[in-house]
């Protein structure tokens, strides 16, 4: 293993939820870890080490990615929504509200990737089916809410009509 | 996909002594939402400190060796490390973690990392600590280890054998605990039985519920105080602080938790103590704060595996008409490498000894030991939920070996809602409930009276379908008293819990609590609790945000765990604020002129009765105490600052008869599932499910619902996918998301959630705890599937888990498993 090599640094520029940073960086350091720890940024989460869970997601130039399975490096020149650009202007964002109203969310720590999936999902599927939203959410572990509510969630916040809970 | 029923004839109110409602009852929007929806929540990763230090393990690639050797100098000369740790000096640094066992479990020797040996794949033998974590991670690459390995125990049912490889020289035996239960006159059970129904083994399997965030901890060492500060996601500080203090040496005044929000626990973020304390001595070792975050494959390797458990030898004595009498039975546990919470495993199912039935007579033979696999601790449904899966397996077994209906089966046996009440024959008492009513319930929403056109129909497809019934209890508030039933000389009963509620000088409401939220929404409920007292919105209160011993609000046996917070956290809340209330009414009392039952509390003022005129605004009465105060009668004892401990009631428990109350609530389910499996493949799909709940008053329905289903998802994934599986030289085959399959949208199946209400009489709002359930899904799933296989030779099923392979097992080879059950008449 040469330790030098993996530590070489190089300068990277990006744009996160329209702000602009420059910032020198390990080669070898995840997405991730640069939004975390560089930028502190902390609203993305990290719940594996196999690009399994979904914690992590964000979206690079509009493409929902998984920001653990990519370099800060392979970033540079991109612009990068997370779940901290969702709300404008003090309010939540249509999605951010129907999760809390539908208890979409337990411990919160998937909620970020499950609203940047879900936000993909609604650009692109603006009224989706439940097996779409479901499709749409495979690739985020929660394991508070066994997804239901969830997807209830993510059903209202593309205005249609959901059972309501009493 | 999901309804909610409540059928208005189901549920039981009590007429006199309920509380009265206001807030409590309703969904009000959760106060944590609005910080988590926005990235915003406070995890313990996202903590920062000037100059903090990346720590990163080194661990054992075997499941049992002697450590010959540990070279850290290469690691250590490499530019931005600060730091290494190693098992030698944590021997010389600390005890040996306190055991709750009694010889030869006490004499196990377990420190913070591998002293000497390891004893499984992934033990932590070596931290290195760096600027980076990138470079931690380099680093400890470079930490020589030289092994000698030695044979792996892997097969708890070998752990005894004269031949097994040993664990722990210290202790002689791989024997952690062991204890015979048996309470009424089994003897004569089986006398007075028609037929005796033996099933030679069942094998209920080694999972956890895998919280999202993994552990972990920044600590801070103050050198002037020699006092650590430990921000972490521990979920049972009381334990931890329990655990740590003795092995280093120090006060619990030294140890200060903190904790914020927490991602998940589910009984997994009990017992980091051995984490925490290195931690704690890297920080003070390299003087800087440490920063600890476990990756996943860290945590399946080494964190809080559930208990695996065997069944062996089981008699059942039943009468004709199916009325079960008795059962005797053998229960070995594998505890996994070090016993971190064990053997607690071996009392706690003890919570549930008769399942939700009327068995008098039942003989347990409890036998704990080690291999050389991951330790167990709590996961959810903890302990009693092996037992219930047990008792559930074992009600179906008897039903189709005896040709009865499951459902008339439970009905005749389950504990009646007129005999709550309820003693069980080890002298627990079922507080509230009615399971049958329950199960109709649960029957209504999977449309059960549909079932011969369901089956014919899946018939047609080429599928076999199942029905399958899981009912469980999720027993809550323990007893500590039942420790000592493992181990006469502890010194721990009893329960409690705390809360602050005080009212600040320009009027706010502040509430801090003992507990350690993981999304069970403590916030939310607990100012429900107090807006009712106090008079006020939830939105006036101000709940603090997690755990901090600095707030002087925690107590031995505070955390959020063992399904307890609407019990004992709320039972605080609403003790301080009653508190409270009471010195608001004495403070208005004074300054208004008149008695104090002429005062009430109401719309954020104290006022007269009747003269709503006569008002003092809660702003009024936080500013005179706090700051405008000369003149008050000398022998005004208000500080509306108000402290209140939860005790509940309870007593020691009799050693020698392992007899007495040990939990206070039993919260009931009972969950219905209908699955279609394919003939040829064994492939199986839950196609209806149904959970019904019972946990006494609801406080905020929407978050009790909200924990259902989660039990539910995890109940699932338990029963099909999930597994801690490991090959003969025990090495875990699933150590990460990868291979360790959890639920995804994809796999969840239609839901139908209902409830009843039996408010519990034993507590202070009616509420029981709920949240951790029983497994009831994973039962459910094991019925469901014998079901379906009932005219494929009637095999039976025999394990928790049923990945579609063993399903295709049971297909190809009824017989293999047939040879486990033997039905004997008298």
């Amino acid at each position: 293993m040469s330790t030098q090599d993996a530590t070489a640094s190089r300068t990277i520029i990006v744009e996160v939820n329209g702000e602009r940073y420059e910032r020198e960086v390990d080669a070898r350091r995840l997405l991730i870890h640069f939004l975390r720890d560089d930028l502190d940024l902390t609203g993305s989460h990290i719940g594996c080490d196999t690009g399994n869970c979904g914690a992590c997601s964000l979206l690079l130039d509009g493409t929902l990615v998984k920001s653990c399975m990519l370099l800060a490096v392979q970033a540079d020149g991109s612009k990068l929504d997370t779940v901290e650009g969702l709300a404008a202007g003090g309010e939540l964002d249509p999605l951010q509200q129907a999760f809390s109203d539908h208890h979409a969310l337990q411990c919160g720590y998937c909620t970020p990737g499950m609203l940047m999936s879900a936000t993909a999902l609604l650009r692109t599927t603006p009224r989706p089916s439940e097996e779409e939203i479901r499709k749409g959410l495979q690739g985020n572990i929660c394991r508070c809410t066994g997804y239901w509510n969830i997807i209830e969630a993510v059903k209202a916040a593309s205005g249609q009509e959901v059972s309501v809970d009493e | 996909m999901s309804e909610t029923l409540a059928p208005e004839q189901a549920i039981v109110v009590e007429e006199t002594g309920a509380p009265q409602r206001g807030w409590a009852g309703q969904n009000v929007p959760r106060k944590e939402d609005k910080r988590l929806v926005q990235g915003e929540g406070l995890f313990v990763d996202d903590m920062k400190r000037h100059g903090m230090g990346y720590a990163h393990y080194v661990r054992s690639p075997y499941a049992h060796a002697n450590i010959v050797s540990i070279d850290v100098s290469k690691a250590e000369s490499l530019r931005g490390v600060f730091g290494t740790l190693i098992g030698e000096e944590v021997a010389a640094l600390t005890e040996p973690f306190f055991q709750l066992a009694t010889p030869p479990g006490a004499h196990i020797k377990d420190y913070a990392l591998a002293v000497g040996k390891v004893r499984h794949v992934g033990e932590p033998v070596a931290i290195v600590v760096a600027a980076t974590r990138e470079l931690a991670r380099d680093a400890a690459e470079l930490v020589e280890v030289e092994y000698e390995p030695l044979p792996a125990l892997v097969d708890a049912r070998q752990a005894l054998a004269e031949d097994a490889p040993l664990l722990h020289d210290e202790a002689g035996s791989n024997l952690a605990w062991s204890g015979l239960y048996e309470w009424g006159d089994v003897d004569s059970a089986f006398a007075e039985a028609d037929r005796i129904v033996k099933i030679t083994e069942l094998h209920f399997n080694r999972f956890n519920s895998t919280p999202l965030e993994c552990d972990g901890a920044l600590v801070e060492f103050n050198r002037g105080t020699g006092q650590w500060t430990i921000y972490t996601n521990n979920q049972f500080p009381g334990f931890a602080a329990i655990m740590m203090g003795p092995a280093m040496r120090s006060g619990l005044d030294k140890l200060r938790f903190v904790t914020q929000d927490i991602g998940g626990g589910f009984g997994n973020k009990i017992t980091s103590h051995p984490q925490l304390v290195a931690i704690c001595l890297l920080a003070r070792k390299l003087n800087r704060p440490i920063q600890w975050t476990e990756w996943r494959t860290d945590f399946h390797l080494t964190m809080s595996h559930g208990n695996e458990r065997w069944f062996q030898d089981t008699e059942v004595a039943v009468k004709c008409d199916g009325t079960l009498l008795g059962f005797r039975t053998k229960a070995l546990d594998d505890a996994g490498a070090y016993l971190r919470y064990e053997p607690l495993g071996g009392v706690i199912w003890a919570q549930v000894t008769p399942g939700c039935y009327r068995w008098k007579h039942v003989s347990l033979d409890f036998t704990q030991v080690v291999t050389n696999k991951a330790p167990c601790s709590p996961n959810r449904g903890y302990s009693r939920m092996q037992h219930l899966w047990f008792t559930e397996r074992v009600i179906d077994i008897v039903a189709h070996e005896l040709e009865l209906d499951p459902v008339e089966v439970r009905k005749r046996n389950y504990v009646r809602a007129d005999e709550m009440p309820y003693t069980t024959p080890n002298g627990c008492v079922y507080d509230s409930g009615d399971y049958a009513r329950m199960l109709d319930v649960a029957l209504e929403l999977i449309g059960y009276e549909r079932l011969a056109e369901r089956r014919q129909d899946a018939d047609s497809r080429g599928k076999l379908l199942g029905f399958g019934i899981g009912s469980t209890l999720d027993s809550g508030t323990n007893n500590f008293g039942q420790s000592r039933l493992i181990n006469p000389e502890l010194q721990f009963s009893g329960n409690n819990e705390v809360a602050t509620v005080k009212l600040d000088i320009f009027g706010e409401i502040v509430v801090t609590l003992g507990t350690t939220p993981q999304g069970q929404g403590h916030e939310t409920t607990a100012a429900m609790v107090v807006a009712d007292i106090i008079g006020v919105s939830p939105d006036d209160v101000n709940v603090r945000a997690g755990h901090d011993s600095y707030w002087n609000s925690h107590a031995g046996f505070s955390g959020t765990y063992a399904s307890q917070f609407a019990v004992t956290g709320l039972g605080a809340v609403k003790g301080a604020s009653e508190k409270l209330a009471g010195e608001i009414r004495k403070l208005g009392s004074v300054v208004l002129g008149c008695g104090v039952d002429d005062l009430e509390l109401a719309e954020g003022q104290v006022r007269m009765k009747g003269n709503p005129e006569a008002a003092l605004p809660l702003m009024a009465c936080g500013a005179i105490i706090n700051a405008n105060n000369a003149g008050l009668p000398e022998d005004l004892d208000v500080t509306l600052n108000a402290r209140y401990v939860f005790r509940p009631q309870f007593e020691v428990p009799d050693v020698e008869r392992k007899y007495g109350n040990l939990t206070l609530t039993y919260a009931a389910q009972v969950h219905v599932a209908l699955v279609e499996v394919d003939s040829e493949t064994g492939v199986y799909e839950v196609v209806e499910y149904a959970a019904v709940d019972d946990c006494g008053t609801r406080i905020h329905p929407q978050i009790v619902e909200g924990q259902v289903m989660g039990a539910t998802a995890h109940a699932l994934g338990a029963a099909t996918h999930e597994t801690f599986a490991y090959d003969e030289d025990g090495n875990l085959l699933t150590p990460n998301f990868y291979d360790y399959h959890v639920p995804h949208a994809m796999d969840m199946p239609p839901l139908k959630t209902g409830y009843i209400e039996s408010p519990s009489p034993f507590t202070p709002l009616g509420t029981k705890g709920m949240g951790e359930g029983g497994g009831a899904g994973i039962h459910a799933v094991c019925a469901a599937l014998q079901d379906a296989l009932k005219g494929r030779g009637r095999p039976i099923v025999y394990d928790s888990f049923n990945p579609y392979h063993r399903v295709w097992e049971l297909l190809q080879d009824p017989e293999a498993s047939r040879v486990r059950v033997e039905v004997v008449a008298r």
